[in-house]
């Protein structure tokens, strides 16, 4: 192994993991104001739209990203399984790819 | 059932089976990007021991993507480290839903499950299933077996794709990472559903992050949608019983 790659890895694994720590060690242990639970309650939300959109139409070929999206969406509403609304939707777009 | 009560704590190892089944999803969906990751970076002349080391001590695909791009564009190492800690820093965003729902009262245990969150974990982590109709508890064990099964199939797809064996057609692959996209939906949806609250949230964050993508990079773009489509969220009153 390189020298140099392995110092950029551990480099990469130390600014990583501190944002990743700092939070849960600081202010894990204390009971906070209703306020900033209530906030973090909302994070999860949040932060999902935010990974969602636009990066699912980000890729080469965002009308196979809006496809797939839809595809998600309406199988999510018929209840079925996580992994199953996964493999469908893969499939459909791994089905449309080849008409686009 | 009336006997089953929810805080009935399982034992350990039932509580890591339980995490493990609901990470799967994950490792599913990480097994095709870790295996794009692993040629990629025997592309950027990294070896594959490298390649797996990364993901193993690293461990979150957007930065390593990022990463060994930037070694194949010549960049220093100084750089990357930089950029790295930029395009992460929204785990710190995420560490703090993640341990407000875990409740790890254990500094050390903490100290460990921070290392596994990602933004796939953190959202399986703090989003409880909304179909099922008894929810597993959130305890250490059941989080070290979702982030295990997540990591396992991370640093496996790694070692996969970087050892050459394109045991994936490229054709599939591309299509299969639409996988995360879906199972994001698929979390999201449900609750969406429920309540009108979760609902402007998330479609406030969108927008805010579709905007702001346009002025500063994807990762800052997510932290600040995420902060700000949670503190619009507030406006809107208490939370649904």
């Amino acid at each position: 192994m390189n020298l140099t790659t392995v110092g950029i890895i551990i480099g990469m694994m130390v600014v990583t993991y501190i944002p990743r720590a700092l939070p849960g060690l600081l202010f894990g242990r204390y009971q906070l104001p209703k306020a900033v639970e209530r906030w973090l309650q909302n994070i999860p939300y949040a932060a999902l739209g935010a990974l969602i959109f636009p990066g699912i139409i980000r890729g080469e070929t965002p009308s196979l990203g809006v496809i797939g999206g839809v595809t998600a969406v309406l199988l999510s509403l018929l209840d079925l399984h996580l992994v199953l609304v996964m493999v469908l939707t893969i499939l459909t777009v791994f089905v449309a790819s080849h008409f686009l | 059932m009336a006997i089953m009560s929810e805080s009935t704590p399982h034992p350990p190892s039932k509580e890591f089976l339980l995490g493990a089944r609901a990470g799967l999803p994950v490792a599913i969906g990480y097994l095709p990007i870790a295996i794009a990751f692993g040629a990629l970076a025997i592309e950027a002349h990294l070896s594959p021991q490298e390649a797996v080391l990364m993901s193993a001590l690293v461990f979150a695909g957007a930065s390593q993507f990022m990463a060994v791009s930037m070694m194949l564009a010549g960049a220093g190492g100084l750089q990357i480290v930089i950029a790295t800690l930029f395009i992460n820093l929204r785990h710190s965003v995420m560490s703090m839903a993640v341990h407000h729902t875990v409740k790890e009262p254990k500094q050390s245990w903490r100290a460990l499950l921070s290392f596994g969150i990602t933004d796939e974990t953190f959202a399986l982590l703090t989003l409880q299933d909304a179909k099922a109709p008894t929810q597993a508890n959130r305890t250490r064990f059941f989080a070290v077996g979702l982030i295990g099964i997540a990591y396992a199939g991370w640093v496996v797809g790694t070692a996969i794709g970087s050892w050459g064996a394109r045991v994936i057609p490229s054709a599939i692959s591309d299509s299969m990472t639409i996988g995360l996209y879906a199972m994001f939906i698929s979390l999201l949806v449900p609750h969406v559903r429920r309540s009108v609250r979760v609902a402007l949230i998330a479609g406030v964050s969108m927008a805010l992050n579709a905007v702001l993508s346009l002025f500063i990079s994807p990762g800052w773009a997510i932290v600040l949608a995420t902060i700000l489509g949670a503190s619009f969220g507030l406006l809107l009153g208490e939370a649904e019983p």
